[in-house]
């Protein structure tokens, strides 16, 4: 039992970046924008987080480093990509060299310095009652935090006129500009809460899962949180499903290598890779389904003069 | 009456082209006045100033009395100008209500919408169901959703851009007496159309431009079509070559097309059967979006079809052959897109010469391509077809769009095909082009080519065609002698 | 605000003006970012910009550098064009150096000429059948080929390492990961003695070349152009876009295989689990800069081979972090797209109109 109560934390937390991660993207890719830099900006966010937090000991301006910091590169794609009408395929990769490059430059001198573990979130009496209290009310404030995150973009995205709003240049940029909506500012708004979000699901690394800072920690972090978008066909829901179905296979993985099953540790770590791909092609198989759901304008250059 | 909107000497140019120059028009309430003439006379340039799309260069308006000066579609709609464009600007993934509620300048509340749709609806006829998403309505269905969309801003001036295009006959009077309604109850209509029966039928007052000038404003009730006509083309072109008779012997027969669309909101066609005769012209009529692309597609061979499909040529079968492979057995096709699929913008004209002669040996040397071969093709189709370029190495985005047209037909009809398939050929180009277009179709079947024309023109395919069918929603109506088509067969035939 | 305009005619000079404002723009970067890190950012320039250059060891580094990322750019530039987006050239190199260097392994100690190209034959089999992966997946069900290409780059570097701890692992080297040394019919002639410029180089000129012609004058290069251009019209052409798909991921596969194989058989001389330094990702940025032309990918190779070799020179010399060469690279293809705008388009001011 308590071995099945690790596994489901474990989960839990090796989801949660990831859950933050494809939240953000999703609003991106909902206005239209393919923001390939995600892995980029979780590094970014890793790296100011894991600073700030270690020079000032406060774990909350650690996290405002990281949305700040990962907000800010994102800016950087969204100007590119909204104003000077980048490629955003290429825009979006470069932001993922430049920000692999740039964290480890500033995370050098911090390298293998560890940090206090993250409070759990106490929660008087819940937190004592047996089972449900472990499985439920048993974690830091950043895994509830990024289920109202969730949540709330739900309900954004289908409740709100601004929601609405978003969906609707995502679908079809120019008819929203001759109805007088700002497409290339809503964008950039939409690409810095992407960029924050992704930072934040950055600092869940150095900070909570593993406090520490170790270059290139991110591990391919940011591409499979794209893949969540996808596998989520655009439904903010589903993408706490995605995560923790991917989070569940790398945590599995790693139980079954501790079993000492006989296969190669490096084999072993291919699993969430080889899903991924498994699962991408599953979803591209329904082609009915992605056409309804995904945003039409995804990767397709706005010039305002019509 | 008095006077809702006065422009007054408008002028506006674009690099090198005046598209508007000093137009002067006034729109009085309960008017429809009708804005009349030839693709490329400037009606649209003139309709994006009024909407504050296009700044002028010169010239004032006036809107009920104060000085009008839009910066924006926001400023127009404000002030009380509806705009019904030709291509919507709908979401197509989203429901109806919520392209509604995207519409509103302010936050209103969705009750508060409902109950004035509720009123629009029994009011004027305008039944929709809202719930459903966009993409799944027909064309005519769509245009009722811009024009509530429109009315829930209360215009006073409501502008409509070649609304019956995408319309059937029976729509068609459906909006005619939508209009007359809101012109009886004061509203000003601005009408933009060219064809004549239907402005003759619905307008009170015309003014047509012809090369971004007014050559004329009337009552249309003091004009004849004709006049019209001739006020709209300027000279009267009519140098048409004759069409000769065909032969009853079969170029072309299909059996059977039947074709399930992957797209779920896309035309499917079923069961099209039709033949083409040796020197014969025969027209596919038809409202845009009923299945010509699809059709024209599985012509060509650029799409695959099921099982099934039977598509004879001289007694073969062709329907599992490539488009290269048609090519090769003297077949041509001018697809409706010039930029970006019978041409491509970005290349040279010669370059662009190679792009259906692929299959052609005499075009290479081990694959290496003889550019000389290629360069003398090329100067050869732009002397004989007239096509008005700097050379052969000039890029197809530097034409205009009737010269490119003429290349891109020149360069498949020097091939003296046996078979020629076209969808559109003359679709927005200036008259004189298409003329010569049209004598270049019909020169050639009088040497016994079949050609297979794909139009939504209808005065085109009546001047030039033997025969005519209507595509209706995939289905292929039978085949009506061109000479006596009427009317009725064709709205009856619309309405399947 | 301001506005962009397309221009109509796109002037032939920023085939060479946008890379070189990029260029100065990423080393005004650098400059204030030595500045702020409290080195000398004229010293450090030198170092890393100017001083490879100088000397006969710098000048052969460069060589070796450049080799696999002009090899892999050109391969990468087929696809770009066409709208094909392989970013798993990584992966695909590292298949090709691991199924090359398991070739020359598996004919130890055996001499002959031959054990080259067989293996450098199996490298680019190897690189073809990893890209063929996400080129299948793309063809049959439109799955997103950057992310199946990406999954399979960690793959592939998972395997490499997997099979270097084990069936490939030295039998006598004391339990490293790593392999035997290649022999020497297994390993690549040197072009010039006392340095490590193998011959590799001139197969990479040699494909510059052939890439050049094909690209100008043949049918191959005509369709890729098409295709660039308007996938719709390539179909009009004859050939389907599942044509481009297949096409650009076996060219970028066999080249990026072709170049692992290169680099090991080369100047690493054995299997390590170290064998992927992301050239893959920097030949993405040299295919851009090189503005998907031949001869500009053998020039934009130059240039961020120099970044590597200048990154080394300033950790040793300055005690920068190695990873100024990554932020190098980042901000270049950062600059590179905001100059293309420059090019493309007129800017010109506007007041701002319209709100949310």
């Amino acid at each position: 039992m308590d071995l099945l109560i690790a596994i489901f934390q474990g989960i839990i937390i090796a989801s949660t970046p990831l859950v933050l991660a494809a939240v953000g993207e999703l609003v991106v890719e909902k206005s239209g924008v393919l923001n390939l830099g995600v892995e980029g900006m979780m590094i970014v966010g890793a790296v100011t987080s894991f600073i700030i937090t270690y020079e000032t000991g406060s774990h909350f301006l650690g996290l405002t480093a990281a949305i700040i910091s990962a907000g800010l590169v994102a800016s950087l794609f969204g100007l590119l990509t909204q104003y000077l009408l980048s490629n955003q395929v290429a825009t979006g990769l470069a932001l993922t060299l430049f920000g692999l490059g740039l964290a480890s430059l500033i995370g050098q001198t911090y390298s293998g310095i560890s940090l206090d573990t993250f409070p759990i979130l106490d929660v008087y009496l819940l937190t004592e009652i047996p089972i449900i209290g472990s499985l439920l009310f048993n974690f830091d404030y950043l895994v509830y935090l990024s289920i109202i995150i969730v949540v709330s973009v739900y309900y954004f995205l289908n409740k709100t006129k601004f929601g609405l709003v978003l969906t609707a240049i995502g679908d079809n940029h120019d008819s929203a500009h001759s109805l007088g909506y700002s497409v290339k500012m809503v964008r950039l708004f939409a690409i810095i809460f992407g960029g924050s979000c992704a930072g934040l699901g950055g600092a869940y690394l150095s900070l909570v899962q593993t406090p520490m800072w170790v270059e290139n920690m991110t591990a391919g972090r940011g591409w499979i949180a794209l893949a969540i978008v996808v596998f989520s066909v655009w439904r903010p829901l589903w993408v706490l499903v995605g995560a923790y179905v991917f989070g569940g296979i790398t945590i599995i993985q790693l139980h079954v290598q501790a079993f000492g099953v006989n296969i190669g540790a490096q084999y072993m770590s291919m699993m969430p890779y080889l899903v991924t791909i498994v699962v991408l092609v599953f979803i591209s198989m329904n082609k009915n389904r992605l056409a309804v759901n995904a945003p039409n304008c995804l990767n397709r250059l706005f010039t305002s003069d019509l | 009456m008095q006077n809702i909107l006065e422009i007054d000497g408008i002028s506006k140019s674009f690099s090198d082209i005046q598209a508007n120059n000093d137009i002067s028009l006034y729109l009085r309430q309960g008017q429809i006045h009708a804005l009349l003439g030839e693709n490329g006379a400037g009606k649209s340039t003139l309709v994006k100033i009024i909407y504050g799309i296009v700044k002028p260069d010169h010239g004032t308006m006036t809107l009920n009395g104060k000085p009008y000066d839009p910066d924006t579609p926001e400023v127009a709609r404000n002030e009380g100008i509806g705009m019904v464009f030709q291509h919507f600007s709908l979401f197509e993934s989203l429901s109806v209500l919520d392209n509604i509620i995207l519409g509103q300048k302010e936050n209103l509340k969705k009750d508060k919408i409902l109950e004035r749709l509720d009123y629009l609806q029994n009011e004027y006829d305008l039944f929709i169901d809202i719930n459903k998403i966009v993409a799944t309505l027909s064309a005519g269905e769509k245009q009722k959703v811009e024009i509530i969309r429109c009315m829930l801003q209360d215009p006073k001036i409501m502008i409509l851009d070649e609304p019956t295009s995408v319309l059937n006959p029976s729509e068609v009077e459906k909006l005619f007496s939508f209009l007359r309604k809101l012109s009886d109850q004061g509203m000003a209509v601005l009408y933009i159309s060219h064809k004549l029966h239907e402005i003759k039928e619905l307008c009170d007052t015309s003014t047509i431009l012809r090369g971004g000038k007014v050559v004329k404003s009337c009552d249309t009730a003091s004009i004849t079509i004709e006049d019209l006509a001739q006020l709209m083309v300027g000279k009267a072109i009519d140098n048409k070559v004759k069409l000769s008779e065909p032969k009853q012997a079969r170029v072309l027969d299909i059996k059977n097309i039947s074709y399930t669309n992957p797209d779920i909101y896309g035309v499917s066609l079923k069961g099209i059967k039709f033949s083409v005769n040796f020197g014969e012209i025969f027209g596919i009529a038809g409202i845009s979006g009923n299945g010509q692309t699809e059709l024209m597609k599985i012509l060509s061979g650029e799409v695959g079809t099921s099982d099934g499909n039977q598509i004879l040529y001289h007694d073969e079968d062709i329907s599992n052959l490539g488009i290269n492979e048609r090519r090769k057995r003297e077949i041509v096709f001018v697809p409706e897109d010039r930029l970006g699929h019978s041409a491509v913008g970005g290349l040279s004209l010669s370059e662009n010469l190679l792009l259906t002669n692929l299959w052609d040996l005499k075009f290479f040397s081990k694959g290496v391509i003889d550019s000389n071969y290629v360069n003398e093709k090329t100067v050869e189709v732009i002397k004989k077809f007239n096509v008005q370029c700097n050379d052969a190495a000039s890029l197809a985005s530097s034409l205009s769009g009737g010269n490119l047209q003429k290349f891109v037909v020149g360069r498949e009809i020097i091939k003296m095909p046996k078979l020629v398939v076209c969808e559109q050929p003359t679709w927005g180009v200036d008259v004189g082009s298409a003329s010569l277009i049209h004598n270049f179709l019909i020169e050639i079947s009088n040497t016994g080519s079949a050609i297979l024309i794909i139009s939504q023109d209808l005065d085109e395919l009546r001047s030039i065609c033997h025969r005519i069918a209507i595509i209706s929603n995939g289905v292929l109506s039978k085949p009506y002698d061109a000479n006596r088509i009427t009317p009725q067969d064709i709205a009856l035939e619309m309405a399947k | 605000m301001f506005k962009l305009q397309k221009k109509e005619i796109i002037d032939q000079s920023s085939l060479y003006t946008v890379p070189l404002i990029a260029i100065g723009c990423s080393l005004i970067f650098v400059f204030i970012l030595f500045l702020l890190i409290g080195k000398n950012p004229i010293l450090a320039i030198f170092i890393i910009f100017i001083e490879p250059l100088l000397s006969i060891f710098g000048l052969s580094e460069l060589i070796v550098k450049s080799t696999p990322l002009i090899i892999i750019a050109l391969g990468l530039s087929i696809g770009f064009r066409a709208g094909v987006w392989n970013i798993g050239a990584e992966g695909q190199y590292t298949i090709g150096a691991l199924f090359g260097g398991a070739a020359i392994l598996a004919f130890y100690p055996n001499n002959g000429i031959w054990i080259l190209p067989l293996s450098f034959f199996i490298a680019i089999v190897g690189g073809i059948l990893w890209g063929m992966i996400p080129a299948f997946f793309k063809a049959r069900f439109n799955t997103n080929e950057i992310l199946v290409s990406l999954m399979l780059t960690y793959v592939a570097t998972l395997l490499l390492s997997g099979m270097v701890y084990g069936p490939l692992k030295n039998p006598d080297g004391f339990n490293f990961p790593e392999s035997r040394l290649f022999h020497d019919s297994g390993t690549l002639p040197i072009i010039f003695p006392g340095t490590r410029a193998h011959i590799g180089f001139l197969i990479a000129i040699i494909l510059v070349g052939l890439m050049y012609y094909l690209l100008k004058k043949h049918k191959f290069g005509y369709h890729v152009r098409v295709s660039g251009e308007s996938p719709r019209a390539l179909v009009f052409s004859g050939r389907s876009t599942n044509y481009m798909v297949y096409l650009s991921f076996i060219i970028s596969g066999a080249f990026a295989g072709l170049a692992g194989v290169i680099e090991v058989s080369g100047p690493v001389g054995q299997l390590v689990p170290a064998i992927p330094v992301g050239y893959g990702f920097t030949a993405i940025i040299v295919a851009f800069l090189g503005r998907l032309n031949p001869l500009g990918i053998f020039f934009a190779g130059f240039l961020l081979a120099l970044t590597y070799i200048g990154g080394e020179a300033a950790q040793i010399r300055l005690g920068l972090p190695n990873a100024i060469t990554g932020v190098f690279q980042g901000v270049l293809l950062f600059s590179l797209l905001a100059a293309e705008a420059f090019t493309n388009y007129t800017i010109s001011l506007k007041k701002i109109r319209g709100n949310i």
